[in-house]
């Protein structure tokens, strides 16, 4: 006898209870503290900042222990979080030529002013697992130097001296906010920029990697990499002036692209940008990739029909809370959308019976 | 109770004043798609975002709450957002159609005809009835603002020269008023009528694709069709095993191994009403007088 | 600033928008309807209802045209500091305040592009009296027909004409207020 399926209230309470339980694991094993994980999976909390658009290592880090360790669940416990925060005003846009770099490499110049700074880099580790950290022990201190005073001037700077780099126009026009207006397309390049920093980090890399590949290949070099601390401005009108209420840390990714001119434009370089929250290489140098797939139309390229040329494709699928919702709600009850296809399906099938039996007969 | 860590309703004033301006201008060019600011809510894009920001917008304290999904009230994600609002408006909540003075749903409209005091919140995953044809935001657009559905008909009519018949049977496209082409959300068509000439405001919200749409009280609400095929609102050709209704929308349920099967009301309250009221379906189990499923 | 400029508004800002919001939605889903809409005690001239027309619908994001005496330091000032809504030029504004005279020639408002149809001004207009005799109403939100005192007919033929472009009007007096969007077909009688 069919009973109707009850009780989804009980069921969920009972979920969220054995969930909670599988979260802390074998209690025989220490519990993870929040602070353990913003220091030592710094990492992990960075991309939680950087595509949960808020800059907070403590709550990245409270995210990933709720989450159990999945990155895109925490970046949506961020998102959700962040969009109850009041907006009490916007900062200054940072000074990343101010910035105190950890690390800043340039591939295009053997050296530049302010030197190449490897930083604290996986590049050159061999990928042998290291089976120390297995076991329990001190790290041994890294050697310091003493920092370089002054800023670091960008690479590209020196390239715009001499007028073999296309330079970015000045605008004091106010960007739109991603957040807080609907998407409009075409979208202008701040608008892209912002898409692209919070997207998903595995989707742009991907992207990027299409246009290193040939699709809308743009002939990239890292004109310069840098990571640090840059300080944070806002002006306060009952100031009139700006005051630094904090610091963050940044990935900035200039590249040079060649460009071989048009019939209006001498021939010159262009430039990808990428800018993301935290130590985040990866997606920095790949968002710049895209970046500069994505403006053929304002450089006069011809759009190759790539996929990382598509600025609708791009930024409509770049953010990965919103394809995770979709993609996942399709494990949500569609019964009575199955069972309308399920009558059509049986009408046409019944209907193609009908016509073929009398030829059948014959 | 509400929670009072959380504003009523938990949208900011700021953010509901945005969605109550966008659901004015939908209730204005009813079936056109007004972009809204969607926020990132404390549920997944695609589980009723859009639907929850619109409820949001337009509950009141003494309002009284209905979810459905699939027609149930039961249904976990129905509970789910049921709750949300139970905390974070302090609202009553019914499972009755009747009493209910906004009703949130997910794929199906109420068997139960809807009142004036009434207002319907569909939530809505791909608010673009155009979408399966052009994928392109920046294409349908021109297409809706021209008035051009050519695209709809020709394949409306593939259908037709391929099966014998409109291969459409939930999401199915509706004009109003005259004028714009509205996905009605993966309603089955079945339900299409109900739209048309409804004394209840019915809003659509969808979150990941931040649009809103609307259709005022009494709008003209006509599915696509062509004169020799006209439009075919069917449904199971049975009626339902617990209270016997011809008239609901159905779902089938395997009931053993064997292949063995029955059809029950979809809408779980109609259900209900009708079988309090004495109505046995052809293998109702035996109920006590007056007692409830 | 005036003591009156900080008085006036919600007490209760989230229920009794939530409130106005619903009579507001009600009259714009059913043209010509009159709905109450109280809650809001705006400094003359406005009116309780048009006050609470814009504490609820009206923030830094809604730029808002006062026409005619409308256009006077204490509405501006009580605006300003419970909305922070900007106030604008015809040719920019999202919501208009007025009375009937002042706000001609409305083809200066915003109605919308035909992609963004939606991108129109709300007018509000200032009635001596909310009625439902006068014009006829038909078209969504209205059963068969309805009545409603429109200032005159013309001018909101002209807007349904411009259809899906156009205005949209809420008309208040006291603490009453109905609507009209651009789909309704307008008739005298």
């Amino acid at each position: 006898m069919y009973v109707a399926v009850k009780g989804g209230e009980r069921a969920i309470d009972n979920a969220h209870a054995w969930l909670a339980e599988e979260r802390r694991g074998d209690t025989s094993v220490a519990e993870l503290s929040t602070s353990q994980i913003r220091e030592q999976l710094a990492l992990a909390v960075n991309r939680v900042m950087a595509e949960g658009s808020l800059y907070d290592p403590d709550l990245a880090a409270l995210a990933i222990k709720q989450a159990r360790g999945d990155l895109i669940e925490a970046i949506f416990l961020i998102r959700a979080y962040r969009t109850t925060l009041p907006r009490l005003g916007a900062s200054e846009p940072v000074e990343t030529a101010k910035m105190a770099c950890d690390r800043r490499i340039s591939a295009t110049f053997k050296d530049a002013p302010g030197g190449q700074v490897l930083g604290p880099t996986f590049d050159y580790t061999h990928r042998l697992l290291d089976f120390k950290l297995a076991a329990e022990g001190e790290t041994p201190q890294a050697p310091e130097a003493e920092p370089a005073g002054g800023p670091t001037p960008h690479i590209t700077g020196f390239l715009n001296r001499e007028g073999v780099i296309q330079s970015e126009p000045e605008g004091d026009e106010i960007p739109p906010d991603l957040t807080r207006e609907p998407m409009e397309l075409p979208a202008n390049r701040s608008l892209r920029l912002q898409s692209l920093s919070r997207g998903d980090e595995g989707f742009i890399l991907s992207m990027a990697y299409s246009t290193q590949r040939g699709y809308a290949r743009n002939h990239a070099f890292v004109g310069e990499l840098r990571i640090g601390a840059v300080a944070v401005e806002m002006e306060v009108p009952e100031l009139g002036f700006a005051i630094e209420i904090g610091e963050i840390t940044l990935t900035e990714c200039e590249t040079v692209n060649q460009f071989t001119g048009s019939k209006t434009e001498p021939a010159q370089f262009t430039r990808g940008y990428g800018l993301v929250f935290g130590q985040t290489e990866r997606k920095a140098i790949s968002m710049a990739l895209v970046d500069r797939a994505l403006r053929w139309k304002e450089l006069g390229e011809e759009d190759q029909g790539a996929p990382a040329q598509d600025e609708e494709f791009v930024l409509m699928h770049a953010d990965n809370i919103q394809a995770t919702g979709f993609l996942e709600h399709i494990k949500l009850p569609h019964y009575v959308d199955f069972q309308s296809e399920l009558e059509l399906v049986r009408k046409l099938r019944r209907e193609a019976q009908a016509t073929s039996m009398p030829e059948a007969a014959e | 109770m509400t929670d009072q860590s959380y504003n009523f309703a938990y949208l900011d004033e700021q953010t509901k004043r945005m969605i109550r301006r966008a659901i004015l201008k939908g209730l204005a060019i009813p079936g056109y798609q007004v972009p809204f600011a969607s926020r990132e809510m404390p549920m997944p894009y695609g589980w009723g975002t859009g639907g929850v920001q619109v409820s949001a917008a337009t509950l009141m304290p003494d309002d009284t709450f209905k979810v459905i999904d699939q027609g149930a009230d039961d249904t976990t994600n129905a509970v789910s957002i049921r709750k949300f609002f139970e905390k974070t408006a302090g609202v009553a909540t019914t499972e009755e159609t009747e009493k209910a003075t906004v009703i949130q749903t997910r794929h199906r409209i109420p068997e139960t005809p809807l009142h004036e005091d009434q207002v319907l919140v569909y939530q809505v995953p791909i608010p673009e009835p155009l979408r399966f044809l052009e994928p392109r935001e920046t294409e349908t657009r021109k297409m809706h603002s021209l008035e051009e559905y050519g695209l709809m008909h020709v394949k409306l009519y593939e259908d037709i020269s391929q099966h014998g018949a409109i291969a459409t049977s939930y999401a199915y496209p509706v004009k109003v008023e005259g004028r714009y082409v509205m996905d009605p959300s993966p309603i089955p068509k079945f339900d299409n009528p109900k739209m048309a000439d409804c004394p209840a405001i019915q809003l659509f919200g969808a979150g990941r694709e931040q649009r809103i749409y609307a259709l005022p009280p009494y709008s003209r609400v006509v599915s696509l069709d062509f004169e020799d095929h006209p439009f075919d609102p069917s449904k199971a050709d049975h009626p339902c095993d617990l209270c016997g209704a011809e008239d609901s929308y159905l779902d089938e349920v395997i009931t053993d191994d064997a292949g063995g099967r029955m059809f029950v009301c979809s809408d779980t309250d109609y259900c209900r009403a009708r079988r309090e009221a004495g109505h046995v379906g052809a293998q109702a189990p035996a109920m006590k007088e007056g007692a409830g499923a | 600033m005036q003591a009156d400029t900080l008085k006036g508004g919600f007490a209760d800002a989230s229920v009794q928008s939530a409130k106005a919001f619903r009579a507001a939605m009600n009259a714009m889903a059913r043209p010509g309807r009159i709905e109450l809409l109280d809650g809001a005690r705006p400094p003359a001239p406005m009116s309780r209802a048009a006050g609470a027309l814009i504490l609820t619908l009206c923030d830094p994001e809604t730029p808002i045209h006062l026409a005619g005496m409308h256009d006077c330091p204490d509405v501006r000032a009580w605006i300003a500091f419970h909305t922070g809504a900007p106030i604008a030029e015809p040719e920019s504004a999202s919501f208009v305040l007025g009375n009937w005279p002042s706000l001609h020639p409305i083809s200066r408002f915003p109605k919308g592009t035909p992609d963004y149809p939606d991108r129109s001004a709300t007018l509000i207009v200032e009635m001596p009296e909310l009625s439902a005799t006068g014009a006829r109403l038909s078209g969504p939100g209205v059963k068969d027909v309805t009545g409603f005192a429109l200032p005159e007919v013309a001018s909101f033929q002209a807007n349904a004409a411009l259809y899906p472009l156009g205005l949209d009007f809420f008309f208040t007096c006291g603490s009453e207020a109905a609507a009209l969007p651009r789909s309704t077909k307008v008739e005298s009688t």
